[in-house]
């Protein structure tokens, strides 16, 4: 991996002194009475009674209103910001902008590109929606009242709005030294001109999946609130620490000043993994009227300024023997991360470099600059439109040397991850079952004999596809610490840092101490998410945070019950070597009628409260530790309308042990959501002939998949490899790898049912219309 | 002005007519909306209402009264959620795309982002809230619990609020029913599977109970 995909979730390389030596971590469980089984979770009250507390629901007293005045145009430079008017109006307390003393402040869009410096406030604006100017008043309404008071003049520039020009003779430049973010980074293995020479068959297809924007619900914002020169921020966010971080770093202040909290949010999906410009503004403003300030951002903001996955222009060429067996890939991508450098391109290649064993292969990725907002990681990066083009290209090079799908997927199955260093062995790869017993269970080879038996007449016609994936990560990783507290009357209190960004890390994490102590989920609370009183901890993305945590969280049990033990022994006089725990007691092993509960222990009565402490141990050298995913469906395509059903998916998912049967399920159903949203409704549209504006800001206008574009069917089938190596709770990532295949599966299903390859998103009616016709008129 | 049919429109209270409801709005996308005609007329009758001009409403919300002075163009959403506390109701968009502010308006659901404070006077308001017994959940509640019917939980109470109109309005609906009565409500995590199965769930706990919520 480049140096910038390693900083994606979390940093590399430092030494965690605290964890575990090898050799003192406990053995995974064999056998689970609690881990794994399907139970509502332990804060579904609190999200159904609307008690819990997002960070847009915060409301304090006294409390202001912000709001922020954004560039409307791509390209421009603030020529004069008249806002005397506005700080003027009745009910408005501050109004900053670049000229504001306080407010000159550097900022970098992303950890990715350290290289392009921005401010707080930018006089030169590179993409629609840049910060101008902000306002706080007594209401929002106010707020905005004196955001169209503020006269701006700006200098409109020339402006580039599609990556496919921007490196064009006479392209405008987004920055002065030119539109490349860099040189383009390459990865190549084996002899890709021989592997070509040995195909039976090669293909070569262009491929583009257009760029999406996030949109979770709750729209990115927070309050914020100074005591004195401390700050306490609520964040709608997907790790509390890197909010702390970004703010201590750009407002000069300690660590421990900064207080962010975060129990509730409402989505991130990769977009809430770091402050934005917004959160600052909101700290400063608060400052300034010394009052606290929400600034909860418009949606239309949210499709401007805080990300998106970026669009990809793929190239594959591939090359297979008659037999199935890959010979040589060759791919290019270019890609834009708008207009600051923020991983264009980031992963877009490793499903070809890492899935299907194959020699020979080269990639060349090409990131480059335009005038647009600045990308961030999105559910999975760069894995769905690698598998955009791949699986497309699969199932083309099957149909060519006249195999199925699944078997050709089946043949190239790789034992190791190919594209690291030193190729190493997976902990665990459920891959081969993913295809094997996903195709069993979808009833795979029925379908398509159906199908074709059913031939292809009469403007209704049924197709089905497939596709597989693997996740770069997935694995977890240190650091993470977690606290347990029993309480003398056998409650358990549970710290962590991480946040449960609706994947239901709380459940999980409460079934891990329900399966170690034997207490009952419900009489565990959890304080979570908040830099003042828990524990440190990565954001959550990156499939990585049951991983991370879990085998912590087991860790902080097995401490608690080790230090109990010992209590117990000195009560029922014992070698605490002699005693097991079982169900909230603690029995000898030799003479059950020695027997004591938790509540009964002297020490316990004494201290009042027992703490364990737990940390996540290394992952094993040379392993890795990857989720694999296979999925399947089936569709309903209207030849004369181009209207496309899908009639039904399935997703067979390796991500080792299942720790929770609903929430597991539900991201599988969510992730085949997401997935039918790139495949057939969104895609980001500028109006890169005029005025480069964007001009779906909006839920009417940049469609999601409703209640009725999904599936009535969704099955999740879990593989569960017994990974050993993995952590000590067997788990793997879940979150992104549902989403991976997904659009590709749909494209391969509409080519099943119609023989018209569709290679650029979104498959809708007017796109597959148009293919069809031409279909029809080539004969 | 007695004798006016636009008195009689479904939708409007007591409290504001809708041709008072548009000159409230003064101008923009209401006015263009509306015929020339009955535009004209309405500036030349009378006294337009500025948006920031503060009202006096009464409001019915959960069976409460309230009474409080707002400005004529806040949204019923931002009153519930600022002024009355009431967090249930959640902002997605604030243009009526998302149905995170559902609440029922006359046992209808309807965006509380569209709906203007001073024009839901005179209806009964049911939020998120109305529907606790207590501090127990309602069936929808209780259903959308135990099926898993949502991830980040922030679209939830609309779905809650389209689930619970749909069922006080057709308590056994078939599956397309569900389907159509709740793709007014977006769910970015994607849990509609769930949340079909819950409504599903829902209405069979409430044949149990009689019909209640």
């Amino acid at each position: 991996m480049t140096d910038k995909e390693k900083t994606l979730y979390y940093v590399e390389g430092i030494p965690i002194p605290e964890t575990p030596r090898p050799g003192e971590s406990p053995a995974p469980w064999k056998r689970t009475r609690i881990v794994g089984k399907a139970v509502p979770r332990v804060d579904a009250y609190e999200r159904v009674s609307g008690s819990a507390v997002y960070p847009s629901d915060v409301s304090l007293p006294n409390m202001l209103y912000g709001a922020i005045l954004r560039c409307p145009h791509p390209h421009a430079r603030v020529k004069n910001l008249e806002t005397g008017r506005a700080e003027r109006m009745p009910g408005v307390h501050a109004v900053i902008s670049g000229r504001t003393p306080a407010a000159d402040l550097p900022w970098t869009y992303s950890s990715q590109g350290t290289r392009k410096k921005s401010k707080l406030f930018d006089p030169h604006c590179r993409f629609e929606g840049e910060t101008v100017a902000a306002t706080a008043a007594e209401t929002p309404y106010l707020a905005w009242d004196a955001v169209k008071t503020i006269d701006a003049s700006y200098e409109v520039l020339p402006a580039v709005s599609d990556e496919r020009t921007a490196l064009d003779q006479g392209a405008a430049a987004v920055h002065e030294q030119g539109n490349r973010v860099g040189p383009p980074t390459s990865y190549e293995r084996g002899d890709v001109a021989g592997g070509f020479a040995e195909a039976d068959v090669v293909i070569e297809e262009n491929y583009r999946t257009e760029c999406e924007i996030h949109t979770p619900m709750e729209p990115h914002g927070c309050v914020a609130n100074w005591d004195g020169d401390r700050l306490t921020i609520w964040e709608s966010t997907q790790g509390v620490y890197r909010i702390q971080q970004n703010v201590a770093n750009v407002l000069n202040l300690p660590l421990s000043k900064v207080r962010v909290i975060g129990h509730y949010m409402g989505g991130g999906f990769g977009s809430k993994l770091q402050a934005g410009k917004y959160t600052i503004i909101a700290a400063l403003l608060a400052k300034i009227t010394g009052r606290p300030v929400k600034m909860i951002l418009r949606r239309e903001e949210t499709y401007l300024s805080v990300g998106n996955r970026p669009p990809s222009n793929m190239t594959l060429k591939a090359g297979i023997k008659k037999d199935g067996t890959l010979t040589a890939m060759d791919f290019t991508c270019t890609g834009t991360g708008g207009a600051y450098p923020a991983g264009g391109t980031s992963l877009v290649d490793w499903q070809v470099r890492d899935l299907y064993k194959c020699p020979n292969v080269r990639t060349t990725c090409t990131d480059v600059y335009i005038n647009a907002g600045p990308a961030r990681p999105f559910r999975a990066p760069g894995h769905p439109q690698g598998a955009w083009a791949l699986e497309q290209m699969l199932d083309a090079l099957a149909e060519e040397i006249g195999m199925d799908p699944v078997d050709l997927r089946l043949k190239n199955i790789s034992p190791v991850s190919q594209a690291r260093d030193g190729q190493p062995p997976y902990t665990s790869s459920g891959f081969r079952d993913c295809l094997a017993e996903g195709a069993r269970a979808f009833g795979w080879k029925q379908a398509r004999r159906q199908i074709a038996a059913a031939g292809k007449s009469g403007v209704i016609r049924r197709g089905v596809g497939m596709a597989g994936g693997l996740w770069v990560a997935g694995g977890g990783r240190p650091p993470s610490t977690i606290i347990l507290k029993l309480f003398a009357d056998g409650s358990v209190n549970l710290n962590m840092g991480a946040s449960d960004i609706g994947t239901g890390t709380k459940t999980v994490m409460s079934l891990v101490v329900a399966e170690e102590l034997g207490v009952k989920p419900e009489t565990i609370q959890i304080e979570h998410a908040d830099t003042g009183s828990t524990q440190y901890a990565t954001p959550s993305g990156g499939s990585k945070t049951v991983p991370t945590e879990s085998p912590a969280v087991r860790a902080a049990a097995i401490s608690l019950k080790q230090q109990l033990l010992e209590i117990a022994a000195q009560d029922l006089a014992v070698d605490p070597a002699s005693l097991n725990f079982s169900a909230g007691s603690i029995v000898s092993k030799n003479d059950p009628s020695k027997k004591i509960n938790f509540t009964e222990l002297s020490g316990l009565k004494k201290r009042g409260v027992v703490v364990g402490i737990g940390y996540r141990g290394p992952n094993p050298a040379n392993k890795v530790t990857n989720p694999f995913a296979a999925q399947f469906c089936e569709v309903e395509v209207n030849t004369a309308t181009g209207e496309v059903r899908i009639i039904r998916f399935l997703g067979a998912h390796d991500s080792g042990r299942v720790m929770s049967r609903l929430t597991y399920d539900n991201q599988v159903c969510g992730g085949i959501t997401m997935g039918i949203g790139l495949a057939m409704t969104e895609a980001r549209v500028l109006d890169k002939n005029n005025t480069g504006k964007m001009v779906n800001r909006n839920w009417h206008d940049y469609k999601l998949p409703t209640a009725l574009d999904v599936p009535e069917k969704i099955d999740s089938l879990p593989i569960e490899p017994d990974d050993t190596e993995a952590n000590t709770t067997g788990a793997k990532g879940l979150g992104e790898p549902v989403t991976i295949p997904t659009a590709a599966a749909v494209a391969n299903a509409v080519y099943h049912a119609t023989g018209v390859r569709v290679t650029r998103t979104p498959i809708n009616p007017v796109r597959l219309c148009r293919l069809l016709a031409e279909r029809r008129k080539e004969g | 002005m007695k004798n006016d049919p636009e008195e009689k429109k479904p939708g409007f209270g007591p409290g504001l007519t809708r041709r008072k409801f548009l000159k409230t709005m003064g101008s923009g996308a209401a006015i263009a909306a509306a015929s020339d005609a009955l535009t004209a007329r309405s500036t030349a009758e009378a006294d337009v209402i500025k948006p920031e001009t503060i009202m006096r409403v009464n409001l019915s919300v959960n069976g409460i009264h309230r009474s409080l002075v707002v400005e004529s163009r806040w949204s019923l959403l931002y009153v519930l959620r600022e002024k009355l506390g009431l967090n249930g109701t959640k902002v997605g968009c604030e243009r009526g795309e998302c149905g995170a502010c559902t609440v029922l308006i006359d046992e209808v659901p309807r965006y509380a982002c569209l709906t203007l404070a001073v024009e839901a006077q005179g209806s009964k308001i049911v939020t998120l809230e109305g529907l606790m017994h207590g501090e127990k959940l309602g069936t929808v509640q209780q259903a959308f619990a135990e099926h898993d019917a949502f991830q980040c939980g922030y679209c939830t109470p609309g779905q809650i609020m389209s689930a619970e109109g749909l069922l006080r309005s057709n308590p056994a609906p078939k599956p397309d029913a569900i389907r159509r009565a709740m793709s007014g409500n977006l769910c970015r995590c994607g849990a509609y599977a769930h949340i079909h199965s819950a409504v599903a769930h829902a209405a069979q706990l409430r044949g149990k109970k009689g019909g209640a919520s």
